[in-house]
């Protein structure tokens, strides 16, 4: 059986699929194939923001850590989604804890290549800005939706 | 006037919500259909709409799973068994399972589809949302064609409903997944909008039947997020609640725009409802 290469992986990626061929190829010239044992950090609060994740397989859940409580859970992120916007601005820091919680596969794209790559390709860099920029903005109307607290009672009957 | 109905079984589902199991007392069990709802009356407190949480296809009692947010479900959800309730309807549309059914030409129009036995279901359900689903589910695991997805929100793990229902509909061979806004320390399944579950889904979004129960800011956020994933909004059911009185518009409580929706509703299809909830009260 043949195996996948890894710009095929990339490709199938939501947040990549339909980009052109070249554009895939960029990515994956940056990436590499990695996995995570259940509770290993795949990012660690205030270290070097360096990586982009593309989740294959697995979930991960995104934690912030606090004295004398388990760390809290903001939101877990499964097969499709990525993990990691913090290798696109400076100070290209993790603002969060990103821990797996099974066996999770993940395309891991290298932030600096690929923001080098976006710089020399303007058309590059600006498509795969929209697609991140779009998953920024569904996590943030999420999390907007969430802080409605929408299954709170709210019957009188 | 209601009909006597009697409490003949009583289940806790969470700290505050409660599925009760009515039987008529002098009467066959009238026939209804998935998504419908009845007016349940505790008496000498009120009435109020509680949807069928129990399939159809099930002869036995039917069951009503209602959370206690006020006097009236307060009296209902306190009803021991042999307790005596008031029972009206069934009222209201159905979430229209049969159009899902091999060979149904109107189900084929209505929804676009060649071949409406074989197209994926995903039904969407917040909170206590997923009661109004609950007699769907129950069939639609049972069903030989398509693949079924279950997305289901609640705030918290302790809130969520249905545990063994859902158990049993995944080894049904449904894709049952459930996320919280809140997870308790032992909690490790998601953490997130319900929408979330929708983006690893792997339903055809072109052969797609969505039904979606909740809270009505999660409905429209779930229809624009399969919208997103290309289901056609022609194929996405939403239940709609206002405040159901009588059940047999006349009243006019249950007004939304042209509709009233314990006759025109619960279930209504997104294509005619977006507009609607696009509007603002006055």
């Amino acid at each position: 059986m043949r195996q996948t290469t890894l710009p095929e992986l990339v490709a199938r990626h939501p947040l990549l699929s339909g980009l052109p061929g070249d554009a895939v190829e960029h990515v994956a010239g940056c990436a590499r194939n990695m996995s995570f044992p259940a509770g290993r950090l795949l990012q660690r609060e205030g270290d070097p923001a360096d990586t982009l994740y593309l989740l294959r397989r697995g979930r991960v859940r995104i934690e912030v850590h606090a004295p004398g409580r388990p760390p809290a859970v903001i939101e877990t992120v499964g097969p499709g989604h990525i993990v990691g916007w913090s290798w696109l601005f400076p100070p290209f820091q993790w603002r969060f804890d990103a821990r797996a919680v099974d066996g999770v596969g993940a395309i891991a794209i290298d932030g600096a290549c690929l923001r080098a790559k976006a710089q020399e390709q303007p058309a590059f860099g600006y498509a795969l800005l929209q697609r991140v920029a779009a998953l920024l903005f569904d996590r943030l109307v999420a999390s907007r939706v969430r802080l409605l607290d929408l299954y709170a009672t709210d019957g009188r009957a | 006037m209601p009909s006597p109905y009697r409490v003949v079984g009583r289940r806790a589902e969470t700290a505050d919500v409660v599925t009760l199991a009515l039987e008529p007392l002098a009467e066959p069990r009238p026939p209804f259909r998935h998504g419908q709802f009845h007016m349940l009356t505790a008496f000498g407190v009120g009435e109020v709409a509680i949807s069928v949480s129990s399939p159809p296809t099930d002869g036995g009692p039917i069951e009503h799973t209602v959370r206690d947010v006020g006097p009236v479900t307060h009296a209902l959800c306190s009803s021991e068994s042999g307790t005596v309730l008031g029972v009206r309807g069934p009222f209201g549309t159905d979430w229209g399972l049969e159009d899902l059914h091999e060979g149904s030409d109107v189900g084929a129009l209505r929804l676009g589809l060649e071949h409406p036995a074989e197209a994926d279901v995903v039904v969407v359900a917040g909170g206590i949302g997923l009661a109004p689903l609950r007699g769907a589910l129950c069939d639609l695991a049972r069903r030989p064609g398509g693949r079924l997805f279950v997305a289901v929100g609640a705030r918290s793990p302790d809130q969520v409903i249905y545990g063994p229902d859902l158990e049993a509909w995944a080894r049904a061979g449904a894709s049952v997944d459930v996320t919280v806004d809140v997870p308790s320390a032992d909690w490790d399944g998601p953490v997130g909008l319900v929408t979330m579950l929708l983006t690893g889904a792997t339903f055809d979004a072109g052969r797609t039947v969505a039904l979606v129960c909740g809270p009505e800011v999660m409905m429209r956020f779930a229809a624009g997020t399969l919208i997103d994933r290309g289901v056609d909004p022609r194929r996405i059911r939403v239940s709609l609640e206002r405040n159901m009185q009588c059940g047999v518009a006349q009243c006019g409580h249950c007004q939304l725009g042209p509709l009233l929706l314990c006759r025109d509703g619960p279930v209504v299809p997104y294509a005619a409802a977006s507009q609607l909830l696009q509007e603002r009260e006055r």
